[in-house]
């Protein structure tokens, strides 16, 4: 489990990557978990990057907030979890 | 529009590397000649990728080493069983060009305004004092006198990146070490990990209403953060960035 807990990482680290997908600086966006109702910056939230893509969490109740895969160049965006970001 | 880069939006381009400087026996600078560069803010980040010769390519993020108006750098560890970091830190030579793309972050920064003159605790774990370093930086380059504390968690003092630079700081910049695997005879000061009797030490009183930026391994931030918190530390003051396995400062 330790290891696992250590692969944790926080939106920082995909600071670059959500430029390229939105166009703008989104680690300050603040989005609002679906389930819970959590607020948050995008900098704060658990980052698990598993190699396969890469899944952001609500550091409250675990909820899947955003999914991105990347596949033969075009990335897949489900941000299905967040009720709202901005 | 094919071929125009939309204003503003981020891309790869190709750095040069510049003067190569060892920290540690396992830790490099690297200065990087960026094209361009629109100058970056302390605590931000950029991407590196690396392309082999078979098309694989790895991609990493490192924290922006140098203070906002200076040349690029970045400080890079070593970790043997990295696909990156091996090639930065022993076979990459000036001249080398790599691809990168940045600044990038707009959480973990330090803008130095001097209208929010409250204290700074900057607490890292290992090569979490990248970022920090860049905050210290800043604040002499522009002559500021906030009031800052590292305190930084280190394996021991040969493990310790920008060694002579932080023994060099002036009086209002505190650096507190905490070697947790080796200390020197007579050592004196911490030897142990963070816990929460050493942050109760270290931090300024909530009553200073200080800002605290803490980086390193996810475990360390983890604690770290959970017990400003314990403190009194509001979590919007407390900023955090994790940069996941790298063993244990």
């Amino acid at each position: 489990m330790a290891a696992l807990e250590e692969a944790v990482l926080d939106g920082n680290a995909i600071g670059g990557m959500l430029i390229e997908l939105f166009g703008t600086e989104m680690t300050t966006a603040v989005g609002t978990c679906g389930v819970c109702g959590t607020t948050g910056q995008v900098a704060e939230l658990l980052v698990y990057r598993p190699g396969l893509g890469t899944v952001v969490r609500c550091r409250v109740c675990d909820n899947v907030l955003m999914v991105f895969v990347e596949v033969r160049g075009i990335t897949c965006v489900d941000i299905r979890g967040l009720a709202h970001l901005a | 529009m094919a071929g125009t880069a939309v204003r503003g939006r981020l891309t790869w381009q190709t750095a040069t590397v510049g003067t190569v400087t060892d920290e540690t026996s396992t830790v490099r600078t690297l200065l990087l000649d960026v094209p361009g560069w629109g100058g970056h803010q302390a605590g931000q980040h950029l991407d590196i990728r690396l392309t082999a010769d078979d098309g694989y390519r790895a991609e990493r993020s490192y924290s922006i080493a140098s203070a906002p108006g200076e040349p690029v750098a970045i400080t890079v560890e070593r970790l043997d069983d990295g696909e990156v970091s091996p090639y930065l830190t022993q076979d990459v030579q000036p001249g080398d060009e790599i691809e990168v793309r940045g600044p990038i972050g707009g959480y973990f920064v330090w803008d130095g305004d001097s209208s929010d003159s409250v204290p700074l605790l900057l607490a890292a774990g290992g090569s979490g004092v990248v970022p920090l370093r860049a905050m210290l930086r800043y604040r002499a380059r522009i002559g500021s006198s906030v009031p800052m504390r590292l305190l930084y968690s280190v394996r021991s003092l040969p493990d310790v990146i920008y060694r002579s630079e932080l023994s060099a700081e002036p009086d209002a910049v505190q650096i507190i070490y905490t070697l947790t695997r080796q200390q020197p005879p007579g050592w004196t000061g911490y030897a142990r990990r963070v816990d929460a009797a050493m942050m109760a030490e270290v931090a300024w009183p909530v009553a200073q209403a200080p800002l605290a930026y803490v980086c390193g391994p996810t475990n360390f931030v983890e604690a770290v953060a959970a017990d400003l918190v314990a403190l009194g530390y509001p979590p919007l003051r407390v900023k955090t960035e994790r940069f996941g396995a790298t063993g244990t400062p």
